[in-house]
């Protein structure tokens, strides 16, 4: 195979769309930000499925992810919104009998297409996870790691550790032990750290699974601060339990819940509504979302 | 068994209140028993071993007191059992090294291969497969192993495709069917580290761009170090304190060892000759195998105690 082939530049940049300013997360703020009614999609899903086996996990997804803009996935437990997650940057390859079928178009290109190397893929899809899982290495090479085994052009690793760390809001914290265990740190600096970890091969989406959800609320309210600061640079995914998180960072959501099989029992995940956060959480225009978003159900 | 005493008596207790549930502990004397049982099981071991020394301790030291310590350790002839007797160790020294050190050249590379392999690049039911079978071969009697070494590696293997010049006995045919005989060791201890190491710790590795040899080589292999040096060194235990294969294949000549194509007497050899003729309890030659034992102990136990160095300075704790 040509190697060319495997290539998944982004064959159009485009500047971001307003340059925010780094204020404190608010719902006013959100809305001036994003008024388009359709967001510009870097990533995009077309008529998702994801099987596990022979049992359908979430079914028929059409998703678009703006560029620039945080979009929240929310839902009760067993919705798939972690699975369709995880099939954005083909994470759901390393799970056996996992199958994806539909497209996931990222600038246009489907990544589960013929030639393409998930390796690439997951190069400029980044990962946060739900539980901090910093390397047991130093604060330092957790941070090169990416950078190293991508094989990065860096002109002065210590620059880019240093830059990184300060993008990720940590670098006052850790600069006098860098090249001490990442397992030191707290569980809120743990999430920042893989945070920077993230960002330090320059993706192009950051994709966050509940990242706060193992963590404290001022923890949590820092993580948040930072996916704002970085949505000028990132296309933010995040999915999330935390219905407040979802309203003050989000600038569109997209409600999932489960379908129970009556006969089988199965539950398979579905969209049911995808819009700007303000209007998921005013005025929805399904009432299975005003159910679970006024805490009726889930 | 520790009781959580209350207030001492006299001074004041409210008294509980009408109809308040009982909380008075009732004797549990299993409890005590289980525990009794349990702590005599973990100090079993711990008798054992120093009853090994002491009864190691009692003829070797005789055995010194006839033949000086420098003597034994820096001399390059044995013959214990000729008229013109001589107590120089190194010979048997130098065979088990030579032996020990070409097992490991076989034992590491393809042991931590196949745990490679097992851990992070088969299927789940290969995996299943497979590791039963690699086990199978670790319950391979070692005589078994000493008539593969006499009957297959040295005539068919060594002479015959490889054309190395080599004899009936050869601390090369012992040394190489012993790293066989390791591999299991190595390769299913590897394994169950690497299998330990969080799948978190992938997925993050994934997550950045990295691939399966990446992620392998510099995530999953650092973080089980610990637990592959532990296999490694019982290989090497294991290899040092192996008799059968180097009795039947090494050969039995007490000679410095320079060339693996030689034959030679190793520690392990020795004694497993000498202990099946009739050395008179009390006698020299029977305190010697007392003094070669007991440097064969101290060996093992020096390379235990370096690993257990090696892995605290380079452990990641996870």
């Amino acid at each position: 195979m040509n190697p060319t082939d495997r290539t998944l530049e982004p064959s159009v940049k485009e500047a971001p769309a307003h340059a925010a300013p780094t204020t404190a997360p608010s719902a006013r703020w959100r809305e001036e930000r994003v008024t388009k009614d359709a967001p510009t999609p870097v990533l995009e899903c077309v008529d998702v499925d994801v099987r596990y086996g022979g049992f359908v996990a979430v079914r028929d997804v059409s998703l678009p992810f703006g560029h620039n803009e945080i979009t929240a996935l929310i839902g009760p437990s067993g919705c798939g919104k972690s699975t369709i997650l995880r099939s954005l940057n083909r994470m759901n390859d390393l799970v056996d009998g996992a199958r994806v079928d539909g497209k996931v178009q990222y600038w246009g290109q489907d990544i589960y297409g013929p030639g393409v190397d998930p390796i690439e893929v997951r190069r400029r899809i980044g990962m946060v996870f739900q539980k901090p899982n910093p390397f047991p290495k130093s604060i330092y090479d957790n941070v090169a790691y990416g950078p190293r085994v991508t094989g990065m052009d860096v002109d002065s690793m210590d620059d880019l550790v240093e830059q990184t760390l300060r993008r990720a809001a940590l670098w006052d914290e850790v600069k006098d032990k860098l090249k001490q265990s990442a397992y030191g740190l707290s569980g809120g600096q743990q999430q920042r750290l893989c945070i920077a970890r993230t960002i330090a091969v320059e993706p192009d989406v950051i994709l966050m699974d509940e990242p706060c959800s193992a963590l404290d609320p001022i923890a949590t309210l820092r993580i948040e601060e930072l996916m704002v600061e970085l949505r000028d640079r990132y296309t933010i995914v995040i999915v999330t339990h935390n219905m407040q998180q979802a309203a003050r960072i989000a600038d569109r959501t997209a409600f999932f819940t489960a379908d129970v099989d009556e006969t089988s029992g199965d539950r398979t995940g579905v969209l049911v509504e995808f819009d700007l956060t303000s209007k998921i959480f005013e005025n929805p225009s399904d009432s299975r979302t005003e159910d679970y978003i006024t805490g009726r159900f889930g | 068994m520790t009781t959580l005493r209350t207030t001492p008596a006299g001074a004041a207790t409210t008294p509980p209140l009408p109809g308040a549930p009982s909380l008075t502990g009732r004797p549990r004397p299993l409890e005590t028993v289980v525990r009794w049982i349990l702590r005599a099981a973990a100090a079993l071991s711990v008798v054992i071993t120093i009853g090994i020394v002491i009864s190691l301790l009692g003829p070797a030291l005789a055995f010194f007191r006839e033949v000086p310590v420098l003597d034994f350790l820096t001399g390059t002839r044995w013959a214990p059992q000729f008229a013109d007797k001589s107590f120089g160790v190194l010979p048997l020294v130098t065979a088990t090294a030579w032996t020990t050190f070409i097992a490991l050249l076989v034992a590491v590379p393809f042991g931590l291969g196949a745990a490679i392999y097992l851990a992070e690049y088969a299927r789940p039911g290969v995996r299943r497969t497979l590791k039963p079978i690699l086990e199978l071969l670790a319950g391979v009697p070692t005589v078994v192993f000493g008539f593969f070494a006499l009957s297959f590696v040295a005539p068919v293997l060594l002479r015959g495709l490889l054309g190395i010049q080599v004899g009936t006995f050869s601390i090369l045919a012992a040394g190489l069917v012993m790293g066989f005989m390791i591999i299991p060791t190595i390769a299913s201890l590897s394994e169950d580290a690497m299998t330990a190491v969080p799948q978190a710790l992938r997925q993050g590795s994934a997550a950045l761009g990295a691939n399966r040899m990446q992620t392998t080589l510099r995530v999953v292999l650092p973080a089980a170090l610990s637990g592959i040096v532990a296999a490694v060194v019982l290989g090497i235990s294991r290899a040092i304190g192996e008799t059968m294969i180097v009795a039947i294949a090494a050969g039995a000549r007490p000679q410095m060892v320079t060339d693996p194509t030689m034959e030679g007497a190793t520690m392990t050899g020795f004694i497993a000759r000498m202990a099946l003729g009739d050395s008179r309890i009390g006698s020299l030659q029977y305190n010697t195998l007392f003094a070669v034992g007991l440097l064969l102990f101290v060996l093992t136990l020096a390379v235990n105690l370096v690993a257990i160095q090696l892995v605290r300075r380079f452990r990641q704790e996870y």
